[in-house]
């Protein structure tokens, strides 16, 4: 099987996941899709990987898998702590770090 | 011990006493600061007779000592050292302004006894002491610079040292700038003297200079005079000759022993100083020492017209001193150089002795210093009379007291020049002629005549204080608080101190020109002649004829003076104001000072202020403000409100950014595969 097909699949999940960035306002689902962009570049790592016939492609998977981890812990824990003090659950709103 | 250590211990003296006294005085108990400073400077007196016998103990050829405790630093050419020339000029220089300070300390310790800024008084008055031996001691161009300037700064302090009054602060800050101007000359004049000799060292640019004179550059080499005439400048300024004279006359806003130590003994004879030491260049540029000549004539003819007319007492002293500066700077200008430093030690004696005198008398007017108000002081000031008419005989050069001897040497020898230095000669015996004038019109006034209230008070035992300080100048209240004029005041006849302070000074004023009696003895000329060895124009031992004529002359002259004033002032009463009357257009101009503060505020003081203000309107303003300070902040703020806008806060705008940049590059990639 060709090459392109799993790229194809990686690359639509990824824009599948950078639209959803894009266009949800909540933070929740904004992570989510983070998850799949993420996912998405691990699927074209592995499949150059297996193009390669060598691991260093899945390590690399593994490094962004566990830097995505970190990433959701750090993001939940936000999300969490909005819900507390009772901020909107909105992006938008979130907005006082303007310039 | 070496004799170089004696003069650093001269020069080490004034500054522990200056440092101890500056951060010791709150434990100093009672007026002890005063007694520290006027031992430190009695120490260093004994330190420079030390240098002074261990100096004689060196044969002739040898009598010129340097000696270096470090080096500031030392690049090509130039080599910046802590280092002192010990020679006679410099001990000679050394005696007369360590012993005078000594006893102007000593003065000071009765005269300011009242003062609340006692230990401050005394401090600042070490530090002048000490910053007049290094310009006096120092082997280079850099230490002499740095003396110099120290001097101008301790004379600012000094001035102002009653820093309340508004009359002294303006007074401290005019003489700082005109010594200022006086110091940027000293340091282009050093420049040129630097570009023609390539070193710094005293000692090696005198012997280069010399040497180059006899091997091609010749004499009026253009650096060199450039260079002696902005010396002069410097000279000028610190000595105040026409026209950089205007400072010292306000000087006299300061404390009366101030005007003793630096403006009559010490300080302004600084200039004469700078130019005996060059003596090597400005023998090589006639110019600059044609220039001094006529200007220091001028200075001396000049300043004896206006003390002819001044009524503060201490300013009449001024212009005296001026005028006997005048002298000096001629003399030294025109190769006198022993008759010029002789004149300055006897000068230092009459004059300091002069102003202890005025400024006992001031004590008893409670520091009212108009000769107008002043009358009939003889009876009741019997010592203060004594003190100040044999200061008065001196400067009026009556012999046998000191100035007859010294006056009418630097008036020989600049006869002797020949040529136009005639004209110099006449014009040093009318300037004589009016010293007499002056002096005693001052004492027949404050003297002599009917007592004045003060003066009745004093012979019933009884010391006049003000009911309310005023200042005398301007007539304003004062508080006697610190930065004003303490509240009781000293005068000799009470104060054992300042007795034996004038004492000695009146004793220095009587014998001091014994030690050179035309044809009889030689000790000034001969202890200065190593000091000048290469000179061609120093003192030749042989006199002419004029001799006899000029001191018979100066005598005469003298006489006549003191005759004209008894005449004017005491025997008939009314003629001053008839003179007045008959020739008032120059009794203006006298009275007026020359209007030389006028010509300068006209020549300099309103275009400085005039394109002051241009600046500050059209430059300061439009240019700098608008233009290049208001064009950068313009810039930056508009560059960072539009960087600003990016920076909106949605995450999600910051996301569709991020995603059209990486596809941008990405397709920027694509299109170059």
């Amino acid at each position: 099987m060709s090459i392109a097909w799993y790229l194809a699949v990686s690359a639509i999940v990824f824009a599948l996941g950078a639209v959803g960035v894009m266009t949800r306002r909540n933070p929740l689902v904004v992570l989510l899709c983070l998850e799949l962009m993420l996912n998405g570049g691990n699927l074209a790592l592995i499949a150059f990987s297996r193009m390669w016939g060598n691991g260093d492609g899945q390590i690399l998977a593994l490094v962004v898998m566990t830097v995505a981890a970190c990433e959701v812990c750090i993001g939940l824990g936000m999300i969490v702590a909005l819900y507390r003090r009772r901020l909107p659950i909105d992006v938008d709103e979130l907005r006082e770090l303007q310039g | 011990m070496a004799t170089t250590t004696y003069a650093w211990l001269v020069l080490a003296l004034p500054l522990v006493g200056m440092l101890v006294v500056a951060l010791g005085f709150r434990a100093l108990p009672g007026r002890s600061a005063g007694w520290i400073a006027t031992g430190a400077i009695f120490l260093a007196f004994l330190a420079a007779l030390g240098a002074l016998i261990s100096l004689q103990g060196h044969s002739p050829v040898h009598r010129q000592l340097s000696s270096s405790l470090w080096t500031y630093f030392s690049t090509a050419g130039v080599d910046a050292q802590m280092s002192i020339l010990v020679d006679p000029l410099s001990v000679y220089m050394m005696l007369v302004v360590t012993g005078v300070s000594a006893l102007i300390h000593l003065y000071s310790i009765a005269y300011l006894d009242e003062d609340r800024g006692f230990a401050r008084f005394f401090s600042y008055l070490n530090f002048f002491v000490f910053s007049m031996l290094l310009l006096v001691l120092a082997a280079n161009f850099v230490l002499l610079i740095v003396g110099w300037a120290f001097v101008g700064a301790a004379s600012y302090l000094l001035i102002s040292f009653w820093y309340r009054r508004t009359t002294a602060t303006r007074a401290g800050i005019k003489a700082f700038v005109i010594n200022v101007l006086g110091d940027a000359g000293l340091v282009l004049g050093t420049f040129f003297i630097f570009k023609h000799t390539g070193t710094l060292d005293l000692l090696q640019s005198f012997h280069r200079t010399t040497a180059g004179a006899a091997f091609g550059t010749g004499t009026e080499n253009g650096d060199l005079v450039a260079g002696c005439m902005l010396l002069l400048v410097g000279a000028f300024a610190k000595s105040a000759q026409v026209p950089l004279h205007t400072w010292l006359p306000d000087a006299m806003e300061g404390p009366t022993p101030v005007s003793a130590l630096i403006h009559a003994a010490t300080m302004v004879t600084a200039g004469v100083y700078l130019i005996a030491r060059m003596h090597p260049l400005f023998e090589l540029a006639p110019a600059a020492q044609d220039l001094g000549a006529i200007v220091g004539a001028a200075t001396l003819l000049i300043a004896g017209t206006i003390g002819l007319a001044q009524t503060d007492i201490k300013r009449v002293i001024a212009y005296s001193t001026m005028s006997q500066i005048g002298y000096m700077i001629m003399a030294v200008s025109v190769g006198a150089y022993a008759a010029g430093l002789f004149h300055m030690m006897t000068h230092a004696f009459f004059k300091a002795l002069l102003f202890m005198a005025a400024g006992s008398l001031i004590a008893a007017m409670a520091g009212e210093q108009s000769l107008d108000r002043m009358g009939g002081f003889r009876k009741a000031m019997p010592f203060t009379y004594g003190c100040f008419l044999i200061g008065g005989l001196a400067l009026s050069g009556i012999p046998p007291f000191s100035g007859f001897f010294s006056k009418d040497e630097v008036l020989l020898v600049t006869a002797e020049r020949g040529g136009w230095h005639w004209a110099l000669y006449v014009v040093g015996y009318i300037g004589a002629f009016l010293t007499a004038l002056y002096t005693f019109r001052m004492i027949f006034r404050a003297f002599h005549g009917e007592p004045v209230a003060e003066a009745r008070e004093l012979q019933g035992g009884h010391l006049h204080h003000a009911e309310v300080p005023r200042n005398p100048a301007t007539g304003e209240e004062e508080d006697i608080d610190v930065g004003f004029p303490g509240p009781v005041h000293a005068i000799a006849e009470r104060a054992l101190k300042m007795r034996v302070a004038m004492g000695t000074l009146a004793v220095g004023s009587v014998v001091a020109g014994l030690v050179q009696i035309p044809k009889v003895d030689f000790v000034v000329d001969d202890f200065l002649r190593p000091s000048f060895a290469e000179s061609h124009l120093y003192a030749p031992r042989e006199r002419n004829g004029l001799l006899v004529f000029g001191l018979i002359l100066g005598t005469l002259l003298g006489l006549a003076g003191i005759a004209l004033a008894h005449r004017i002032w005491v025997a008939r009463p009314g003629t001053a104001a008839a003179v007045r009357a008959r020739a008032r257009p120059l009794y203006l101009l006298f009275v007026n000072k020359w209007y030389f503060d006028e010509l300068i505020e006209r020549l300099v003081v309103r275009p400085a202020a005039a394109s002051g203000r241009f600046a500050q309107n059209t430059f300061e303003r439009v240019f700098v403000q608008d233009t290049l300070i208001g064009g950068t902040t313009g810039l930056v703020r508009a560059g960072s409100a539009a960087v600003r806008a990016a920076q909106n806060g949605f995450v999600r705008y910051y996301a569709g950014l991020l995603v059209l940049g990486v596809a941008g590059v990405g397709f920027y990639f694509l299109l170059q595969s």
